[in-house]
């Protein structure tokens, strides 16, 4: 096995046992944690396939960013296990049973995969450095990313206005 | 008897692959190696200083003398203090989240070190033929790789606080969040520009660009061509670090002693020393972008490795680097002296209201400037 290959199997084992680890915390605070720990785990597998900006970028906005606010929220609503109300069986059965449709689903498209490509455990392509990304991004793909531009703006101004206090309304 | 040999043979060469995919570079591996212990060793000692020359600066800016009592002119004072706070009682609070309580303080000190890795201390040094490199890690995203461990310094303030099941800590943690999450952004922005001008997320190929200006260098300095972005960058980085006048987090007219109210001990040690750490990376970032790194103003570096060798030009560098480093660290202090704190709403109208806009500007200014001098 080559270095690569064993970071590879590392960093699978990881993240694999993080994202079970964030199921069956009893805490939800411990659970955010441990989803933190598997977008790390990932931004590694990212840098093993060469995509470094992509690697770094999902430590920024997802560990650094999403999962702070989730971690205020969480925090804030100072959830635990005794004051929690209990949901009902049949909410149960049937979150047990989307879930595992949903499972399902993927097993079925992830069946007929070519699984056997070796490819994830070379460091190669050049794709991921951000040079080249930003080549291919600012030129073939600029439309599309001009769009979703607008479009984080127009949700950003939304989150403003939802935040915003109505004075007005309140006086008249 | 022949299958059995070359089945030997096909397994012999196997291992033999192996080994040789696993065979690392033995000395480039140890060569790393004391380069980290060797970074972390002098951020934590230099740290350590950092705290007596604190409260020296503040003695003098306030007429007073300062420790003198624990060796000479009081220099083992800080040692007499991290001695203190290891023989302290440590308590955890009964009703607080244990594990979180003690992983807290240690994620605080780690994300303070990791920075470390990225920065370029100095050009490389000859050891017995082999030149190495002064910078542990010279990644070509070494910018978004500190704003990365920049996010995630959150966390060691949030776990903490909130573990401690303390309403004060808790309102401290939460504030210290939001502060670092917000002026992260002015932050980016601000380096945006920078970044426009060298075109390169490499910190060693930044420094190497501003060595390359005229006047020994000194004219390379990118300060000099981003004034506006290297004040919202220092802004910043007082609020990125918790330091006056944006210490809301350890506000004590308010929160008593803000999140790390109910540590004692080394832990309380840790998360008060990774302050200083966190200060002498910043200083040694602010260096690094803004004024030359390792760069000796007025002196050519290539034409005086000719006359003096190599190595002694590298540790003159690193002594340059260190003395940008000790001015910043002495701003720092200048500045918590001098200025009183903010209050929590200034401070973020300062960040979101003001800096970001401005750090927006100095962008287009910036773009519009380097495409005209293109064209």
């Amino acid at each position: 096995m080559s270095i690569i290959e064993i970071l590879f199997w590392f960093l699978t084992a990881l993240a694999l046992f993080g994202a079970l680890m964030v199921v069956f915390s009893k805490n939800p605070v411990h659970s955010v944690l441990w989803l933190i720990s598997v977008f790390f785990s990932i931004s590694g597998h990212y840098i093993l396939m060469n995509a470094q900006f992509l690697a770094i970028v999902n430590m920024i906005v997802y560990a650094g960013a999403i999962m702070v606010l989730f971690l205020f929220v969480i925090m804030l609503m100072n959830m635990n296990t005794e004051s929690e109300p209990q949901k009902s069986k049949w909410l149960r059965i049937a979150a047990s049973l989307s879930g595992g449709s949903l499972m399902l689903v993927l097993v079925a498209a992830l069946k007929d995969t070519n699984g056997k490509v070796t490819g994830v455990f070379k460091v190669e392509g050049n794709i991921g450095l951000i040079k080249n990304l930003g080549q291919v991004l600012f030129t073939d793909y600029v439309l599309p990313f001009e769009i979703s531009s607008v479009l984080f703006l127009s949700a950003m101004v939304g989150a403003v206005l939802l935040g915003k206090k109505e004075t007005n309304s309140i006086i008249s | 008897m022949g299958q059995l040999q070359g089945k030997c043979l096909i397994i012999q060469q196997k291992l033999k692959s192996s080994m040789t995919i696993l065979q690392i570079d033995f000395f480039y591996f140890l060569e790393k190696l004391l380069l980290i212990g060797g970074v972390i060793t002098f951020s934590l000692v230099i740290a350590m200083y950092t705290t007596y020359a604190e409260r020296k600066v503040a003695a003098v800016l306030q007429d007073r003398l300062g420790p003198n009592r624990a060796g000479p002119f009081g220099l083992l004072q800080p040692l007499a203090d991290g001695l203190k706070l290891f023989f302290k009682e440590e308590i955890i609070p009964l009703t607080s989240n244990k594990l979180l309580f003690v992983i807290g303080p240690a994620l605080a000190m780690i994300t303070a070190m990791l920075t470390s890795a990225v920065i370029p201390w100095g050009s490389t040094v000859n050891i017995f033929g082999r030149n190495v490199s002064l910078q542990i890690a010279d990644v070509n995203i070494g910018i978004l790789y500190v704003f990365g461990v920049v996010s995630l310094g959150v966390y060691g303030i949030m776990i903490g606080g909130w573990s401690s099941n303390n309403k004060f800590s808790l309102i401290a943690a939460v504030r210290g969040a939001s502060q670092i999450i917000s002026y992260e952004l002015a932050m980016g922005l601000s380096l945006i520009a920078l970044l426009m001008m060298t075109g390169s997320l490499s910190l060693k190929t930044i420094v190497e660009q501003q060595m390359s200006g005229g006047w020994g260098g000194f004219l390379g300095w990118n300060v000099l061509y981003q004034p506006l972005g290297f004040l919202i960058f220092l802004i910043c980085v007082f609020a990125e670090c918790n330091r006056t006048p944006f210490d809301l987090p350890e506000a004590e007219n308010e929160l008593n002693f803000g999140y790390h109210q109910e540590y004692s001990s080394m832990k309380l040690g840790f998360y008060l020393f990774a302050e200083y750490i966190n200060m002498f990376i910043s200083s040694a970032i602010v260096s690094t972008l803004f004024f030359g790194g390792y760069d000796i103003p007025f002196v050519n570096e290539a034409t005086l490795a000719h006359t003096l060798g190599g190595n002694v030009v590298a540790l003159l560098g690193v002594a340059a680097l260190l003395a940008k480093i000790v001015f910043f660290l002495f701003f720092f202090m200048w500045v918590r002296w001098t200025i009183p704190r903010f209050r929590y709403d200034q401070l973020m109208d300062l960040g979101w209201k003001k800096l970001i806009p401005l750090a927006l500007a100095n962008m287009l200014i910036t773009a519009i400037v380097i495409l005209w001098l293109n064209k």
